[in-house]
């Protein structure tokens, strides 16, 4: 009979779920020394950096894996959050998080004697980890080795041959605010549009397929930032993904200041952080000499250390001539650069 | 069928109990108050987001009606009217061969239709990207055929579109329709088939003219869940690039910062639902079925025997779904999986499995809970506030995940904070996060988005019960509660059980609200797939991918089984 064999699945599943009941009780806070890192940044990617920390200072981190409301989060969690860090992308997401009113003021002579000032918030509210810089992945075969403006993308020569990820994201929107900045509103529409005749298709995906896209021959050039450039060149585990990173070459394209576009990742003291003694040792970590050797070498990011080269791999790039645009400017216009992308219909794809 | 369902809530047909005794009515009065409250546990996240959506000052709305609304409101009507299309049709289609014909491999078939309901959505979405997109094996083989050299060199249809993400969407949520097309076939279409048919009808009039009309409801069930599914959906659409009104939510919310402005388009969504509902239900207006709604089906209706080309073309028709919604994903996601097999022996891997495991039992039964009571509620206290409420609230299933969680999450972290203040103040004993920072959150969040689920295939089994089943039970001296218990709750197993499974499937797809409110340490599955996938790295989670396909498949398999062996009341 069906029925009976209904009633003992219930059983069983009854009897696990009680089992598993003992599981969902509160996360509690243990005695030993901790410090809570609500995350945006992938916890793979931060890992090697945090396990230095643990091994250095004995603090044990826990990591929370959030990209959508990581702010939110804090936010209605209150005087009760357990957030002591916050990790995060994109320098309008930190200021987002100063915005919101998740973080608090740190003023800590390490960490700014280890950070240069452009690269921290005047406040205190966040600090800049490390540098990435978003670039022209061009192909080898089809793209000559001549320097390249932001300005040229609009360029009708390029008409049909770019490729890039949705422009409603962080990366892109950051490039935006940027050319915003230096442009003003008017003439970054005009670029923007230029842009969106020039693609050869809808935007989608990530950084790392429109390299691909390059190696099929869908587009000639696309926009990307660098780490995923090194992070193709060594994955050993799909093999494929050296191929796509050798059918392209990085291209640093410029602004009229002869600057290329860098966004930061970075840490932010929560505001109710529970265990602050520690998380102030881990920001002080993180902006530490060891910590961004580390991040340089195994996640192929730019060092904010002044003088500390990056990785052979990402040196093979070429030479980043950062612009000297500051990273507030940038953040400031994100809601513009938002609208714009909306009103362009960037994300349409070429015009029809 | 729907106008049973509303005379057994609104009760219109029940003279004798209008005139109840007075411990009667108010033990009603305690059900429903009961069930009153359940109601508002249920409502919260869309009442909170609804009282977000009210703060907002509208100032981001002249660019979202010039530049953004009227866009992505034709592109997601488009997707839903093209997703509910093709999934009514692949499942209407598949069902009635499977009940109506025979033909090879029928029987495995009919159960392996269920198979695609175990893939989430968002990992269909990036498997078929690389399935037949210009480098996958589809386009390859097309080149290689033909000679192409690049992408400029042909045609080919392009899965970055509405029609391509509807195509994905469709593939993996026609199960519903399946589901509920094929007990109608089963249960009354045979009866009334003949009955044409012996007048002269010809079999494919019967089908058009009889049988769809009388499986409407079912199919307007199974399309509701689909068209729900789709709204909701954020990884499809977005993986491949198509601007619907759920990515407006986001990029009004994330990049604009404007939560107030997301809720606000959220509950614009809502209405849309609701709007749809109501114009199905009044273009049914006039049709009423009083079908024979037979609980034993003494003999099986014999099927007719495809032969000839006939026989394997049934077969390679019913078979193309499950080689698309299931076989596609589950080739790509098996081959990254089979060169990381040294994953499977990962503690965290493990331990995600098990808390996706016990999450989703426990909000199947949480939710199975629910759903009893409420309908319960509304049928034995005659409720029409209560079977009004459930209804309102069944259409939170169609708000993206995480928006759903944000707004459980606003209303449940100012409890566990009240709770604490109030804690500390009387008792010097700090209660912390007692929900939100525990995955008691989870557990809610999934069995509050997925009570429309549970409710309505528990709904639809009580529809096909004769509609006095309990009033005999009543007349033979049970109490309500008693002729609930004794009676109607045996002869709904198997709907419980159906109920059950698609809670726990879905449960263990879920991946936006869990990733929202889990607390520190608890990955399930799916957390863990997007943690590994987020750097674009969707290969890295393949392992984890394919067990959540795994996973979500032993209790689909089971149930339909279970469904299979089970002819007396099949659901």
């Amino acid at each position: 009979m069906t029925t009976g064999n209904a009633s003992s699945t219930f059983g069983r599943l009854a009897a696990a779920a009680l089992a598993a009941g003992i599981a969902y009780v509160p996360f509690a806070a243990s005695a030993d020394e901790v410090v809570n890192i609500y995350s945006y940044r992938q916890p793979a990617l931060i890992k090697p950096a945090l396990d230095a920390f643990t091994a250095e200072t004995g603090i044990r981190t826990e990591i929370l894996f959030l990209d959508k409301g990581l702010e939110d989060r804090i936010l209605a969690e209150g005087s009760n959050s357990p957030a002591d860090v916050i990790l995060t992308v994109d320098i309008a997401r930190l200021t987002n998080a100063k915005e919101k009113g998740v973080t608090q003021a740190l003023d800590d002579e390490t960490v700014n004697a280890n950070l240069p000032a452009e690269y921290r918030d005047p406040e205190g509210h966040w600090f800049g980890i490390t540098k990435r810089a978003r670039v022209v992945y061009a192909s080898k075969d089809r793209v000559g080795d001549e320097p390249m403006t932001y300005a040229e993308l609009a360029d009708p020569k390029w008409k049909g041959k770019i490729c890039m990820r949705s422009g409603q994201h962080d990366y892109n929107l950051a490039l935006f605010s940027a050319a915003i900045a230096h442009w003003g509103p008017e003439k970054a529409e005009e670029w923007m549009t230029g842009l969106k005749n020039n693609l050869a298709r809808k935007p989608d995906g990530g950084d790392r397929p429109q390299a691909k896209a390059i190696m099929a021959g869908e587009c000639d050039i696309a926009l990307g930032n660098t780490y995923y450039v090194g992070l193709m060149q060594t994955n050993d585990k799909e093999p494929e993904e050296k191929e796509w990173a050798n059918a392209i070459k990085v291209k640093f394209p410029t602004f009229e200041n002869g600057g290329t576009h860098v966004n930061v990742s970075g840490a932010a003291l929560a505001k109710n952080a529970p265990n602050r003694d520690n998380a102030v040792k881990l920001i002080q970590f993180l902006s530490g000499h060891e910590a961004q050797q580390i991040q340089a070498e195994q996640a192929f990011e730019y060092p904010v250390e002044p003088g500390l080269e990056p990785s052979p791999v990402v040196k093979a790039f070429g030479e980043l001539n950062a612009d000297t645009l500051p990273l507030a400017e940038i953040a400031k216009n994100r809601k513009e650069a938002s609208e714009m992308v909306d009103r362009v219909g960037i994300d349409d794809g070429p015009a029809s | 069928m729907a106008s049973l369902s509303e005379t057994a809530a609104g009760g219109k047909g029940h003279p004798r109990e209008a005139r109840a005794p007075r411990a009667r009515r108010e033990r009603h009065s305690l059900t429903k108050l009961f069930a009153l409250v359940v109601c508002a546990i249920v409502l919260m996240p869309i009442l909170t987001l609804a009282g977000i959506a009210l703060t907002g000052t509208g100032e981001m709305w002249p660019h979202l009606v010039s530049n953004v609304l009227p866009r992505a409101t034709l592109t997601t009507l488009q997707l839903l009217a093209m997703v509910s299309v093709l999934s009514a049709s692949i499942g209407v289609t598949s069902a009635w061969l499977v009940v109506a014909y025979e033909f090879p491999f029928r029987k495995t078939l009919a159960w392996a239709l269920v198979l695609p309901l175990a893939v989430p959505p968002y990992l269909a979405a990036y498997a078929f990207a690389e399935f037949f997109l210009f480098t996958g094996p589809v386009q390859t083989l097309y080149r290689a055929m033909f000679g192409f050299q690049t992408a400029r060199d042909y045609w080919f249809p392009d899965l970055r579109s509405t029609g391509g993400v509807a195509f994905v969407l469709a593939f993996v949520l026609y199960p519903y329709v399946y589901l509920t097309s094929r007990i109608v076939f089963i249960m009354q279409g045979r009866n009334i088939a003949d009955v044409a048919r012996t007048l002269g009808a010809r079999p494919s009039a019967v089908f058009r003219r009889i049988l769809l009309p009388v499986a409407r409801p079912a199919i307007v069930a199974g399309v509701a869940l689909v068209l729900m599914e789709t709204l909701n959906d954020m990884g499809a659409a977005e993986y491949l690039g198509v601007r619907t009104l759920t990515l407006t939510v986001f990029s009004t919310w994330l990049n604009r910062g404007s939560l107030e402005g997301a809720a606000q388009i959220a509950m614009l969504m809502l209405v849309l639902v609701f709007a749809l509902l109501l114009a199905e239900q009044w273009a049914r207006r006039r049709q009423r079925f009083h079908a024979a709604r037979a609980t034993h089906i003494v003999a099986r209706p014999p099927r007719t025997r495809l032969t000839g080309w006939k026989g394997p073309a049934a077969t390679l028709a019913v078979l193309m779904p499950v080689l698309l919604g299931f076989g596609v994903p589950f080739y790509i996601f098996g081959s990254y999986a089979s060169r990381r097999i040294d994953q499977l022996f990962d503690p965290a891997l493990l331990r995600a499995f098990t808390h996706s495991v016990t999450t989703a039992s426990t909000a199947a039964m949480l939710a199975v809970f629910v759903a009893l009571l409420l309908i319960n509620a509304a049928r034995v206290a005659r409720s029409r506030t209560v079977s009004l409420l459930t209804r309102f609230a069944m259409i939170g299933y169609a708000l993206p995940g995480t928006i759903m969680g944000l707004g459980l999450l606003f209303a449940l972290a100012r409890f566990d904070n009240a709770l604490d203040a109030l804690m500390r103040e009387h008792f010097d004993y700090s209660t912390g996060l007692l929900l939100t920072g525990s995955a008691t959150a989870v557990v809610l969040a999934c069995s509050i988005r997925f009570l429309a689920l549970a409710e309505g295939a528990i709904h639809s089994g009580l529809e096909k019960l004769p509609p006095n089943i309990d009033h005999a039970a009543r007349s033979l001296g049970q109490s309500s509660f008693g002729s609930a218990w004794r009676v109607l709750l045996p002869l709904l197993k198997p709907a419980i059980l159906t109920a059950a499974v698609l809670v726990f499937v879905d449960t263990i797809k879920e991946l936006s609200a869990t990733i929202l409110l889990r607390p520190f340490g608890f990955n399930t599955l799916a957390t863990f797939v997007y943690e590994q996938a987020s750097r674009g790295v969707v290969q890295d989670g393949a392992v984890a991918a394919l067990l959540i396909i795994l996973t979500a498949l032993v209790p689909v398999v089971l149930l339909s089984g279970a469904l299979m062996r089970d002819r007396e009341a099949m659901l």
